[in-house]
């Protein structure tokens, strides 16, 4: 009981040195530079004790968790050799992470509404709704093949700035060619399909896949999954918003 | 009681959110992979820390931080523009130094605290074998995003074009690709997308669509979008250049003894 309990201690300091930064930048900037005092102060004390308490008991579950959790599917998979069905699982972890994704919900209805006002799409709700739903979809399965190829290279051990490089020169050429308002939505589709809780999934996935393969090493061909979760949303965007 | 309902929508929205990722595990370990996993207490106990922490993590956020940061932005983004927006339509990008400065400050510091990142992490120091420390990664990610978030408030007030800066920053990560050992690549590509998430994304954003929306000339829906590019490209330099540093020093260490 002791030994959870000094854990956890622990736990809380390395989550409360986390949140130090946080706190100090808002704290400078409200105290010294706006000079004003904390509106609300109890209610932002008890806010940040949630936060250090939340942010140690997720530290904790990761180790505990989701890692092993990654690690042993990954093995699992490999053990049984079924090429189709981890490239199964791939696609549906991807697409179905993005799919639910809160911020990227958040994106495609800023996206509907540029899209109508720069006249692209009829300007009706119905009209905003449907090009939002779709946009969704788009970068679901552009993150789920993002992972296929993502894992497809830590089989056949493609070195990954081929890959990543390509992509850059292909998302260049396509902004050139893709409509000016769809660009900026485009770039930021990228950073914010990859969630909380599919990082750590995805990322012992992809350790647990290059430890688990002969001849492949896990710092080199293990991460890079979330690379691809990133870069691939941007050219699916752009060519949604050429077709469009 | 308000904040007993926040906390019961939280972790509503919180297993919702995680719902899908959950059932496809469960569909693929009961019908494909059909073994039991070892450990599955010890696992199921810790998703549940999982998402209990993240209820927490995020209701906290929406208490304390979130509602501070926002007023913050509005009062900093407005700060400047009173006399010389009324006079004049050209904007003079040294009027909101404030507000680059906030948002290095803002971008480091969130990254700092951004759970994925503490995530990989802890996986690149535990795979490297120490190779790669943990706080040092995270140090340089969250240059790499301070640097980014405050250019990309920079394009934002000068209303430059988005693509020149992010191609620009491709150019860069490929000279340096091509510069770097071959182990750390994969790991800094994947720092880029690891920032933007629970703490950055809803700061970071908010930053973006204040500064537009009071910015003379910049429109929020046009102008807003594009500091979340920013601070996923950066953090791919700020790691090759911190790898790089790091191997000079301990070749110059490796000299000397």
């Amino acid at each position: 009981m002791t030994a959870v309990l000094m854990l956890f201690a622990g736990r809380i300091i390395d989550a409360f040195r986390d949140l130090a930064p946080v706190i100090a930048v808002i704290a400078f900037f409200q105290i010294v530079v706006l000079q004003q005092s904390f509106p609300n102060l109890p209610d932002v004390v008890v806010g940040l004790v949630c936060v250090i308490a939340g942010l140690a008991l997720f530290i904790q579950g990761l180790e505990s968790g989701l890692f092993p959790l990654g690690e042993s599917i990954a093995q699992e998979f490999s053990k049984k050799g079924s090429l189709t069905a981890l490239l199964a699982f791939a696609f549906c972890l991807g697409f179905g992470t993005a799919v639910a994704e809160p911020a990227l919900i958040a994106v495609a209805g800023e996206a509907a509404k540029v899209a109508s006002e720069a006249g692209a799409i009829a300007d009706s709700v119905e009209a905003q709704e449907a090009y939002a739903f779709n946009l969704r979809i788009v970068v679901a399965v552009s993150v789920g093949a993002a992972i296929v190829l993502g894992v497809l290279r830590i089989l056949k051990g493609w070195p990954i700035h081929r890959l990543i490089i390509g992509g850059y020169v292909l998302v260049t050429v396509m902004t050139a060619f893709a409509p000016a308002e769809i660009i900026g939505i485009a770039y930021d589709s990228g950073g914010v399909t990859t969630s909380t809780v599919t990082v750590p999934l995805v990322t012992a996935l992809g350790v647990g896949l290059a430890r688990s393969i002969r001849g492949r090493n896990p710092m080199v061909d293990g991460f890079g999954l979330i690379a691809f979760a990133c870069l691939m949303p941007i050219i699916f965007v752009l060519a949604y918003g050429m077709v469009v | 009681m308000d904040f007993v309902y926040n906390l019961a929508g939280a972790a509503l929205s919180t297993v919702l959110d995680v719902a899908p990722i959950i059932g496809i595990l469960v569909l693929f370990q009961v019908a494909v992979l059909r073994k039991k996993l070892p450990n599955l207490r010890r696992i199921i106990s810790g998703f549940i820390c999982v998402l209990l922490g993240l209820t927490l993590f995020l209701i906290g956020l929406e208490e304390a931080l979130f509602p501070i940061g926002e007023t913050m932005v509005q009062q900093l983004t407005a700060l400047d523009t009173g006399v010389s927006a009324e006079f004049t339509d050209t904007v003079n990008w040294q009027d909101y130094l404030l507000v680059y400065v906030f948002a290095g400050a803002i971008g480091f510091a969130t990254t700092i605290a951004e759970p994925p990142l503490i995530a990989v992490a802890i996986k690149a120091q535990d795979v490297s074998g120490g190779a790669v420390n943990a706080w040092g990664l995270r140090l340089a990610v969250a240059a790499g995003v301070a640097v980014g978030v405050a250019l990309g408030c920079f394009r934002i007030v000068t209303g430059t074009p988005l693509p020149w800066y992010i191609i620009a920053g491709y150019v860069v990560v490929i000279v340096l690709t091509f510069r770097s050992g071959r182990s750390i690549v994969p790991l800094a590509y994947d720092c880029g997308g690891v920032t933007t998430s629970t703490v950055t994304v809803p700061v970071v954003a908010a930053l973006g669509l204040g500064l537009a929306a009071n910015v003379p000339g910049r429109s929020p829906l046009i102008d807003g979008f594009g500091l979340i590019a920013f601070a996923s490209v950066f953090p791919i330099m700020s790691v090759l250049g911190y790898a790089m540093i790091a191997s000079w020093l301990n070749r110059g260490r490796n000299l000397k003894t």
